[in-house]
């Protein structure tokens, strides 16, 4: 697998995802820098990492949404390309509009950094190949705007459209208010775009690719990419 | 103008005078009153410094340069250093609190390492009034805003509550951080000839004589002083630390200072008198933030995410670019000498003519009275503690509910502990582990402090602080590196304060030595005082200790299920100042127990022996609160019930609540405690319980209570 990792002035998981990404799939990583016109090629991921891109003294992620590597990004996404933002890059996807919604400040107003459970809602996306439905993963997340938040009407279209991939729950997979850690519509932790390309995730899977971190759930997000890519992308 | 009005003692100004042959001109006096402040000469203080023992077998660098440096193998090194931000964070709770943790950060980058870890010491009031509620609010809100944008996870530390912090609470940042021991960085390495160049922020008002202002008691006004708190900016630190990385990568940096208290001056003035050189700088050079800033503001402005960057003149273009590049500001703003002479200079006009080595190191040192004080005649010592049957139940939800004891994740959750994926344990454990990638291996990193015993009697007390945070590390495997220290008292100018700080620091120190642990960086925040009000004596102190493996590390928490629950050390601990004896007495009084040597380095060499022989579980050290506050954390954070059966005659205070010395508690598999009784024979064993399937801790004659219930004390 040959991947880009996105450093844009303030991205502070680039190297924790260069570092899961290639010791749990042995992948060929880079960082792409943010002034960059297009991608390498032969890219077989594209990874926004979590960070404070620009400081987010602005909206988080609406900064990084106008940097030039962007619109690479967005051909590469159009064409099929496999775009992952986690944290901060999902913020910088929604802005950029490759993904619906917004994060908007969880809802006790804090920034929250901990441990969290997510159920796998989808098993048919690149991302997700490798997974049983339903499946519990345990990833941490770390963010003061994770709040997932849509109007009704589109909610209820990417509802319909099987965007949702992942929800908080609890540890037997129950989804209530309880086991939502930021006040996300529907528990909502991960969304994909209509193609099936693009992923946003809340949750850090580079904080869950080893056993000594406390888990390894996140390594099977990568496991999975890599065996999609492998099967020449089919799930 | 006067002397007094840039803070400066009047033999001080004669020693100017005398140093100079002339008087100093106003920018010249307003220098050195920043210079020579408590804060940046440590006049109060060198002389107790010198107890401290920073000698090795681990030790690359101690004392004097921006963070002390332990060798962790392979040829890596850890630097790290504690610093306060009291004051600040008592004038403006967010940015105190931000700065601080932002300071601590350069200071380790500016050995060359990369930040790789942040702990934080925290003081607060205990009475829950709105001033202290919103002060916590602010400082952990501050930590946490900006330890997060800047990458640098904060993995643990420890906080304490008690009313003498009410109004003035203290606010210790430690940073860990990883260099190649190659690749140091030191303040001795600049010459003439070479630029020195300010890499960052723009130059601003912000802070300007901040270290004065920290070397006084807090007005009773203190939004009085809120120009002289910095703002920070975590998002230029972050560009900074990549900024000054990539210069390091590219061997482009001759030496390099941060720009903390007192901003160009010290930076400048202090690179020269440690490389032997001069420096002039150029105060025209320097890109401002407000127009018409005069030069000696411009040398003391405190403005945040600044480095002193010393290079090679021909370099300057690559450095420019490289600061570009991460959106830094970029300026030649002097030039290393070789006249031994600091000077600033504004548009060809010497404004500023001092000898580099006055600046920093020429403050005289001052030897306050000291008198041993009266209080402590008056201490009640003899008094004796019951224990009804039927208090033991309050008295025990009262002290896990106590905020000393209590659940602190509302304050750890609200900080990045993970990023950079190093964290293998993280805050709320009594230990903090941090993977090494650069040699597998690992940091164990502690943060403790006894004030309450440095109260009652300083110099075990200053012991006792070193300890409770040594055990704890010995406890899980780790051996110890090294120290840094953060020692926060009131006023050294009255002569009972001065004798509590000289005898807590010669415990401290003693104690250090005596356990083989060199004291390789730290700092001294002095007047922290409030009006009608001073905090407990509070040598706060970090260690850091190295892991070779994971596979040697005993956790906390983790009890299995038909362990037997064993007490080692002395069955009685000491009451005196212990929680127990503050909630019932409302005031701290008695006197703890003596610091053995002996007893303490028996328990290192068992502690270690049982962590490798793999015969345990779990373990805690008793800490505040007692035997049974330990068995009631180790129940909460393994979720597992236990059984604890004593003898009547263990039912008594000391037992249960009592507090210090070489006491734990492990939780011991049940085919290996053959093993486990043999290391600790002759030392004080005792078999108390076990775990057990059933959700309930019942202490048999006492009372029993569901995991349930002591859980949601402990976290409500």
């Amino acid at each position: 697998m040959k991947a880009c990792v996105v450093v844009f002035p303030g991205s502070n998981c680039d190297r924790d995802v260069i570092h899961s990404l290639s010791t749990r799939v042995k992948a060929n990583v880079s960082a792409l820098w943010y002034e960059e016109h297009k991608l390498p090629q032969d890219t077989d991921l594209v990874v926004l990492p979590g960070g404070f891109s620009y400081g987010d003294y602005l909206r988080c992620g609406a900064m990084a949404a106008t940097a030039p590597i962007l619109n690479a990004i967005k051909g590469y996404a159009e064409g099929g390309g496999l775009v992952l933002g986690i944290c901060n890059g999902f913020q910088i996807l929604t802005e950029a509009r490759l993904l619906p919604g917004a994060l908007l400040a969880n809802k006790n107003l804090k920034f929250i950094c901990r441990q969290c459970t997510v159920r796998a809602e989808r098993t048919d996306t690149p991302f997700t190949s490798n997974l049983q439905t339903g499946q519990v993963l345990k990833m941490p997340i770390a963010h003061h705007e994770g709040l997932y938040f849509l109007p009704p009407s589109d909610l209820k279209q990417i509802l319909a459209n099987k965007q949702v991939v992942f929800r908080y729950c609890n540890n037997d997979g129950t989804i209530d208010d309880k086991s939502n850690p930021n006040g996300s519509v529907d528990n909502i932790a991960g969304v994909i775009n209509k193609g099936g390309n693009v992923l946003g995730l809340m949750p850090h899977p580079e904080r869950a690719s080893e056993k000594i971190l406390g888990s390894e759930d996140g390594g099977l997000i990568w496991d999975s990419i890599a065996s999609w890519l492998k099967k020449g992308g089919r799930c | 103008m006067n002397y007094k009005a840039v803070g400066l003692r009047e033999e001080e100004y004669q020693a100017i005078k005398e140093l100079l042959g002339r008087e100093p001109n106003e920018s010249e006096l307003r220098i050195l009153g920043v210079m020579w402040s408590e804060h940046c000469s440590y006049k109060s203080t060198r002389p107790l410094l010198k107890m401290f023992n920073s000698e090795g077998k681990y030790v690359i660098q101690g004392p004097g340069e921006n963070a002390g440096i332990v060798d962790i193998g392979d040829g890596w090194a850890a630097a790290f250093k504690v610093e306060s931000h009291n004051h600040p964070s008592a004038v403006e709770p967010y940015q105190g609190a931000a700065t601080g943790v932002g300071g601590i950060i350069r200071d380790i980058l500016a050995v060359g390492a990369w930040p790789t870890a942040c702990l934080d010491g925290l003081f607060f009031g205990k009475t829950p009034r709105n001033s202290t509620l919103s002060l916590m609010d602010g400082i952990v809100s501050g930590i946490g805003g900006y330890g997060n944008a800047v990458g640098v996870p904060t993995v643990g530390g420890k906080t304490f509550f008690d009313d003498s912090y009410e109004g003035n609470p203290l606010v210790n940042a430690m940073c860990v951080g990883i260099v190649s021991q190659e690749k140091i960085i030191t303040s001795k390495t600049a010459k003439a000839g070479q630029l020195a160049v300010l890499i960052g922020s723009r130059t601003g008002r912000d802070g300007i004589a901040g270290a004065a202002f920290a070397s006084a008691e807090l007005a009773e006004d203190t939004k009085s002083s809120k120009p002289q708190v910095q703002i920070g900016d975590p998002f230029v630190e972050k560009l900074l630390i990549e900024c000054c990385h990539e210069l390091l990568r590219e061997k482009l940096i001759a030496s390099m200072q941060d720009m903390g208290a007192a901003g160009i001056t010290s930076s400048a003035s202090e690179i020269a008198a440690k490389s032997g050189t001069g420096i002039y700088i150029y105060a025209d050079k320097v890109p401002t933030r407000d127009e018409n800033m005069t030069p000696w503001e411009i040398a003391l402005s405190e403005s945040q995410e600044r480095m002193l960057v010393i290079i090679e003149p021909e370099n300057y273009e690559r450095v420019e670019k490289c600061a570009q590049k991460w959106l830094l500001e970029c300026a030649p703003i002097g030039e290393v000498t070789d006249d031994g002479r600091f000077k600033i200079i504004n548009n060809g006009k010497t404004v500023v003519d001092l000898p580099a080595e006055m600046v920093g190191g020429g403050c005289p040192e001052i030897h306050w009275p000291s008198q041993k004080p009266a209080y402590l005649e008056s201490i009640e010592t003899e008094r004796a503690y019951t224990l009804p049957q039927d208090a033991f139940r309050d008295i025990f939800l009262s002290i896990i509910s106590d905020p000393n004891v209590k659940d602190k994740s509302w304050i750890y959750e609200q900080y990045d502990h993970m990023v950079q994926i190093n964290t293998v344990v993280g805050p709320g454990n009594p230990v903090s582990v941090i993977r090494v990638k650069e040699n597998n291996k690992f940091l164990a990193l502690t943060m403790d402090c006894d004030p309450w015993s440095c109260w009652l009697d300083p110099y075990n007390g200053g012991a006792e602080s070193f300890l409770k945070a040594a055990r704890p590390l010995w406890a899980c495997g780790a051996e110890i590196l090294g120290m840094t220290d953060c020692l926060n008292y009131p006023s050294p100018e009255s002569p009972e304060n001065y004798w509590i700080l000289t005898e807590t620091v010669r415990g401290l120190a003693q104690t250090a030595k005596d356990m083989d642990c060199p004291v390789v960086s730290g700092n001294v925040s002095l007047y922290n005082e409030s009006p009608g009000k001073k905090i407990l004596p509070s040598p706060l102190v970090g260690l850091v200790g190295l892991l070779e493996t994971m596979e040697d590390f005993l956790p906390s928490g983790e009890l299995e299920e038909s362990d037997v629950l064993f007490l080692v050390g002395p069955k009685k601990g000491f009451l005196a100042g212990s929680l127990f004896q503050r909630l019932l007495d409302k005031s701290i009084q008695g006197k703890p127990v003596q610091y053995t040597p002996t007893a303490e380095i028996s328990f290192k060499e068992r502690a270690l022996r049982t962590a490798k022989d793999k015969c345990c579980s779990s373990v805690r050290v008793i800490g505040s609160g007692g035997l049974v506050t330990a068995i009631a954390k180790e129940c909460i954070f393994a979720q597992k019930g236990a059984s604890i059966n004593l003898k009547s005659e263990h039912l008594v205070p000391e037992v249960l609540f009592g507090e210090g010395g070489p006491r734990a508690i492990y939780s011991v598999k049940p085919d290996k405690i053959a093993i486990f009784e043999h290391i600790w024979q002759d030392f004080g064993l005792l078999k108390i319980g076990t775990v057990q399937k059933e959700k309930t801790l019942e202490f048999l004659g006492l009372s029993s209570f569901s995991l349930l219930e002591i859980t949601s004390c402990w976290r409500r």
